[in-house]
């Protein structure tokens, strides 16, 4: 015959993100190290060698960390005016900076004076980078020109001035030796080519370009600039392969994960979104104090360094996993223990027996089977079950309602049980998953104790709180009812000006 | 031809299996129960329906084997006659016409000429008082004989069967009423009364309820409406007696029964637990819980292998000693309320509509069978009366049946409104459906209607469902993909909410091709286009609520059918927006019969035929494809027919499912080995002798010679000859070449065949009593009469030659 059947448990979608591989990823990191600098910090920069040092360009100055100091390792600070963008070179033995006053300067990573001095810009140079050769730097300026300097001998080979604003964002191509970009805030995106006069292919961002960055293989390339994060194919002479605005206000910084497969971009909104670069859908979202400036990742992920407005560096290490294996796992029997005699395969003389496979019942349904109303109400308050699983308890005392035995399994309890249940009570009430069921057992409460109100301390407490929580809940209704109120009449204009534009546009037909 | 071709209506199946105590045959094998006017045959190891036993005219209220010969089968119908049936071959042998309606049947294996029954005080109508009474029944040699020889035995008992019940060896009768006990000694020819309190203070109902006695014991078991089993004892004396109570059950005692051995009690009632009482004591008891609903009948089979109980809910459990269920018959289950409707699978072709609480049954009308039960609500059903139950109330089906939706609702006074509902995927693995999504709450308020989007589920089209609901506005629901990296899911999501100036949504409905969504507001209908969700139109003109709404299907896809709630039926051409009242380019109904049942018409459905039925009247082409099944107010499912009920029988193995049943023993592995070799041998050797055999197969003598059971039929040698004469072609009208004459000749035979036939079955009424009786009435010596024959034969043919 039919056997029992289980309380059926509500389950309701959680709200909220999914949790995906990437959430997990990129959740995975320790809780940030903020390191305060002198002004707003416009660049960051990893070392391409290990330990993977990293330069912070900030104010006047050039700080170098180590990978888990809090205090610079060492300081460039020879400028009279903002650095600019200092970037490392393949080898992380060189260091190239742009400046305010215009001059590009070139150290060692040991060194502390310049070793190179780049002069030419009449404006500030906000981006600076090395060719792949190594032997050649690309800087770009505020006079709207964008010059190649040679490193061996400090001389300007060729200068373009195609731009018709500030160029403020450029980045070299790893496979090209003579391939570089820039981005400028005439809207436009170009692709220079060191061996040639001119520019060889010009994209229209339609915003001001703040960064641009291209993929490793050298046939992507990405733009941001107000609130577009904008990927082209190059390959395909510059098509527009896709569009993001996923930001709400201007993108500032854009990064590659290490693996290639994720797209980071900050944005002066607070947030650095993670893009995955097959789907270009946002896959996960961190969000920050202030506004983004700058943001780089280091190898292998192991570091996300975000540089604000306010001059804090936000720096978040991955966690590993060796902290967990020091507590040995609980022993317990081996799988062979439970398989024992099941594998077993029948032979032919074999007489086949079938047992009824016994489903195993929770403690509240063997409860409930044999009739036991009340305990199986104690046994879902106990400590574990209300605290983590609210909706096991709000599931049997609905399954108790439907079935007209909810009122003898709330009465008769003493002050320890009834503080229990009150407690659930005020916890879980308000709660919009919950309250229909609750309310029904907060009104069976008061029905079945009034009488006994003002014996008790405890309970009286706990009978207030619930009053008071419940006023609480009613006043917020009530002003969400008037915001709805509001939102309507919004929505009733908005659809009346729909309908009068379509009428005059018939008319004037 | 045309008067043959009237439309009827047709009781097709479903009827109640459980109105009384079902019987066993004496080996256990069948069972048989009052269905209506029928009584049904099932064979206990397959469950199933192996006979029809026809002929009564009203209810059948009493079944009860002969104690004097076990292949007989008494039954007893309102109709105030007893029938005596051969339930083996499902044969009428007998029946006595008492003239009064019978309400219950008893026999007792002491008394040979008498049967006991109830039948009401005064022959009236509306009697109240009903009286048991003793019928000689006279062993005249006819078919129909009067038996008009009552003797009262009791006076003022209930009518119920359950109220009356024979002591051990028919020494004593127990009956009760109200709150008595009455007992009746046959030898002493004494009445004793034993009276009980109405209540007690401890809150106890001592209304009797039911009866038992023990089958080899003084004791008398009684079932009360407070739940207690009373166990009388001592009841010969009248002042001395004693009882023990038994109590468990918490509601209403509807049944008892003793083991044949009479060591265990068997009790039910309301709470769907069959409780074994051991030795009638109240610490040895067994239970088989979870029944299904509320036993009403318990019955055990005379060689102690078997009980069974009898549910409300149409459904008959055969139940091992071992209290095992071994069996279970289910007919249509008959809710209290049909809220789904009827609606049909489009996979089945089966009727689908509410079952046992919380569970859709799906109902085959060809073979009237429950194909089965969908547990929609999936929780534990408490068998109480006065509960508030989930309620299943709305269920549909996408055009192909591989969605299904359903809508459960629970309205507790105190509580809100609780709502739920459930998407259904079909699974072709396991051939069942699937949940698939659990809606909490779909609409604020009661959901009136819900609609799947027709299209062509080969097409790329998302499955599209669309509710309407009291609180004013219709969902479209539409199956979304919400698989992430991990998992593939498919799971269905609200799409777009409309409505219409706030008023309740009545009814919602797609055209054909699924391009149009009419939902009726109110006394509005509005047009919506389902792929942009815009309002097309509206259509506002009679005054009154729309209570349906429906399109029309291929030529007629432009029209829009609506009815009102004050007596309309609207058509809007939705080409034109113009109304009609009635059908479009005919205003005049098909068809309209009248006074087709008592009580309302509560739902219809066209069930369409798996292949189109050829009809020959033009009025009645509207049946040709489909069959039109309503459920009446008191729950019986009629359709229309234009067919006589000979037709209309389906044809069955009934024959088979004996043969099937026999016990494997030695000598029938032997046997049966043996002649399925030569079968297989014959037809092998001779393809050609079959078709022979075959078409001699179908010539009703022959098939009323091999039915017809041996001990009525005449000797063999004296069927010999015409048997094989009917087999014979006849070859001298061949030789004389006259096609005309041939025709003719052919049909003058089949009307001699015919003849014979006749007279074979009117002997059987003849031959049959004198057997039993074993008198010898003067025939015919066999070598007259096949000389007889001959002679007519041979002269028959001259005839015919010239």
């Amino acid at each position: 015959m039919a056997s029992y059947k289980p309380v059926v448990v509500q389950s309701f979608p959680k709200l909220g993100e999914k949790i995906t591989q990437d959430t997990l990823y990129w959740k995975n990191y320790k809780t940030p190290v903020q390191i305060k600098e002198f002004g707003a910090v416009n660049k960051i920069d990893f070392s391409p060698i290990p330990p993977h040092n990293y330069a912070v360009t900030a104010s006047s100055r050039i700080h170098i960390y180590g990978r888990y100091s809090q205090e610079p390792i060492k300081t460039f600070s020879r400028f009279k005016d903002a650095a600019y963008c200092a970037t490392y070179r393949d080898d992380g033995k060189l260091l190239v900076a742009g400046s305010e006053e215009g001059i590009v300067r070139l150290f060692d990573i040991s060194g502390r004076a310049a070793l190179r001095q780049f002069d030419g810009h009449t404006k500030a140079v906000h981006v600076v980078d090395f060719l792949s050769d190594k032997y050649r730097i690309f800087s770009g300026a505020d006079d709207y020109t964008s010059k190649l300097w040679d490193i061996p001998s400090a001389t300007e080979i060729v200068s373009y001035s195609e731009h018709t604003d500030y160029v403020r964002c450029g980045y070299t191509s790893k496979l090209n030796t003579d391939l570089f970009v820039t981005g400028s805030y005439d809207h436009t995106v170009k692709v220079f080519d060191a061996r040639r006069e001119k520019s060889v292919m010009t994209v229209e961002h339609g915003q001001p370009v703040e960064s641009v960055l291209l993929f490793p293989s050298g046939g992507l390339l990405v733009s941001a600039g107000g609130r577009y994060v904008k990927v082209w194919d190059i390959l395909k002479g510059g098509q527009l392969l896709v569009s993001l605005k996923n930001h709400h206000k201007t993108v500032t910084c854009l990064c590659l994960s290490s693996s290639g497969q994720r797209l980071l971009s900050g944005s002066l909104d607070r947030h650095v979104k993670v893009y995955s670069t097959t789907s270009y859908k946002v896959v996960h979202s961190f969000d920050f104090a202030a506004s983004i400036l700058s943001l780089a990742l280091a190898p292998e992920d192991e570091t996300i360094v975000v540089g604000m407005t306010n001059g804090v560096l936000n720096v978040r290490h991955r966690k590993h996993e060796e902290s967990k294996e020091r507590f040995p796992k609980k022993k317990r029997p081996a799988y062979r223990t439970f398989v024992k005699g099941r594998n077993y395969m029948p032979k032919q003389e074999d007489f086949f027996v079938s047992k009824p496979v016994r489903n195993h019942l929770k403690k509240y349904d063997k409860l409930l089977k044999s009739f036991q109303v009340s305990k199986a109400l104690d046994a879902v308050l106990e400590v574990p079950n209300r605290s983590r699983t609210p909706e096991i308890t709000v599931a049997v005392m609905q399954e108790l309602n439907r079935r007209g035995t909810l009122k003898n399994a709330l009465a008769g309890r003493d002050e320890k049980q009834l503080d229990v249940l009150l407690a659930f009570l005020i916890r879980y009430v308000v709660e919009p998953r919950f309250a229909p069921v609750l309310i029904t057992v907060a009104e069976m409460i008061i029905d079945i104790y009034l009488p006994v109100v003002g014996q008790s301390a405890v309970i009286d407490k706990q009978f207030l709180k619930l009053q008071e929580i419940i006023e609480k809940e009613i006043d917020y209704q009530a002003e969400l009812l008037e915001v709805l109120g509001m939102m309507d009449a919004l929505f009733a204009t908005m659809t009346r000006k729909k309908t009068t534009s379509l009428e005059n546009k018939t008319n004037g037909i | 031809m045309v008067a043959q071709e009237a439309l009827r209506v047709v009781r097709c199946g479903g009827s109640k299996l459980s109105g009384t105590r079902a019987a066993f045959s004496a080996d256990a094998k069948s069972l048989f129960c009052a269905s209506g006017d029928y009584v049904k045959v099932y064979s206990t190891a397959t469950e199933e329906c192996v006979h029809i036993l026809q002929g009564h005219t009203n209810l059948v209220t009493g079944i009860q084997l002969n104690p004097q010969n076990h292949m007989q089968l008494y039954s007893c119908s309102l109709d105030g006659t007893i029938k005596l049936w051969d339930f083996t071959d499902g044969i009428l042998i007998k029946t006595f016409v008492v003239g009064y309606k019978l309400f219950a049947f008893y026999t007792l294996a002491g008394s040979e000429d008498s049967v006991f029954i109830i039948i009401p005080k005064r022959n009236e109508e509306a009697s109240d008082s009903f009286q048991l009474v003793s019928v000689k029944l006279p062993k005249i040699p006819d078919q129909e004989v009067e038996a008009k020889e009552l003797s009262l035995i009791l006076d003022d008992i209930g009518q119920s069967p359950k109220c009356t019940a024979f002591g051990r060896e028919g020494e004593y009768v127990a009956s009760v009423c109200g709150l008595h006990l009455l007992v009746y000694f046959f030898k002493k020819k004494k009445i004793h009364r034993f009276p009980l309190s109405a209540t007690s203070s401890k809150g106890a109902n001592n209304y009797f309820t039911c009866v038992a006695c023990h089958p080899k014991e003084d004791c008398i078991a009684s079932g009360h409406k407070d739940g207690k089993i009373r166990l009388w004892r001592n009841f010969n004396h009248k002042r001395e007696y004693t009882f023990s109570t038994l109590h468990w059950h918490h509601d209403v005692v509807m049944d008892l029964a003793f083991s044949v051995e009479g060591t265990s009690l068997l009790s039910g009632g309301v709470e769907s637990v069959l409780v074994q009482w051991r030795d009638g004591s109240d610490c040895k008891k067994e239970f088989l819980p979870r029944l299904g609903s509320t036993i009403e009948h318990i019955a055990a089979s005379p060689n102690g292998t078997f009980f069974c109980t009898s549910h409300t809910d149409n459904k008959i459990t055969i139940i091992h000693s071992n209290l095992r269920v071994s069996a279970i018959i289910q007919g249509l289950v008959k809710g209290t309320d049909v809220k789904t409707g009827l609606v049909v699978d489009p996979r089945t072709k089966a009727l689908v509509l509410n079952g046992k609480p919380g569970h859709l049954q799906f109902y085959c009308l060809q073979t009237d069978k429950q194909l089965y039960n969908l547990d929609i609500v999936q929780q534990e059903y408490i068998h109480q009366i006065g509960l508030n139950q989930v309620d299943l109330v709305k269920a549909a089906f996408s055009a192909r049946g591989s969605w299904l939706a359903t809508v459960e609702q629970r309205e507790d006074k105190e509580t809100e409104l609780e709502l739920q509902m459930k998407l259904w995927s079909y699974d072709e693995q396991t051939q069942s459906f699937t949940l698939n999504t659990r809606i909490n709450m779909p609409h604020e308020s009661h959901v009136t209607a819900l609609c799947f989007r027709d299209t062509d589920e080969l097409e790329d089209v998302t499955p599209t469902l669309v509710t309407a609901g009291k609180d004013g506005r219709f969902k479209v629901w539409v199956l979304v993909n919400d698989s992430d990296a991990e998992k593939q899911s498919m799971g269905w999501s609200c799409d777009f909410v409309g409505s219409y100036h706030n008023y309740p949504a009545n009814n919602c409905c797609f055209s054909e091709d699924g391009s149009l969504l009419a939902v009726s507001f109110e006394e509005t209908v509005t047009v919506w286009d389902s792929d942009t969700w815009d309002l097309k139109c509206t259509f506002c003109h009679p005054p009154g609520r729309i209570r349906n709404l429906c399109f029309g299907r291929l030529s007629c896809s432009k029209y829009l059918l609506g009815t009102t709630s004050n007596g309309f039926l609207c058509c809007w051409n939705l080409l034109s927006c113009a109304l009609f009242v009635f059908k479009p380019n005919e205003p005049r109904p098909l068809c309209i019969q009248r006074n087709i049942c008592r009580g309302r018409v509560q739902w219809a459905v066209f069930i369409p035929r798996e292949v189109p039925e050829s009809v020959g009247s033009e009025n009645h082409k509207w049946l040709s494809r489909s069959q039109l099944y309503f459920l009446t107010q008191t729950q019986d499912l009629m359709t229309f027919s234009t067919k006589s009920t000979e037709e209309r029988l389906t044809p069955s193995s009934k024959q088979l499912a004996i043969e099937e049943s026999l016990p494997v023993t030695p000598f029938y592995l032997l046997l049966g080995k043996h002649r399925n070799q030569q079968q297989s041998k014959e037809n092998a050797d001779l393809g050609t002798a079959v078709v022979p055999s075959h078409l001699a197969q179908h010539s009703p003598a022959i098939k009323e010679l091999l039915h017809t059971p041996a001990h009525v039929l005449p000797s063999a040698s004296f069927l010999c000859s015409i048997f094989i004469n009917s087999l014979l072609i006849p070859k001298e009208n061949k030789s004389a070449g006259e096609v005309a004459d041939e025709v003719e000749m052919d049909s003058e035979k089949a009307e001699d065949e015919s003849d014979e036939d006749i007279e074979v079955t009117e002997m059987e009424p003849d031959i049959n009593p004198t057997e039993i009786l074993g008198e010898i009435t003067p025939k015919l010596s066999k070598s007259q009469e096949k000389e007889l024959r001959k002679i007519r034969r041979m002269d028959y043919s001259w005839i015919a030659a010239l």
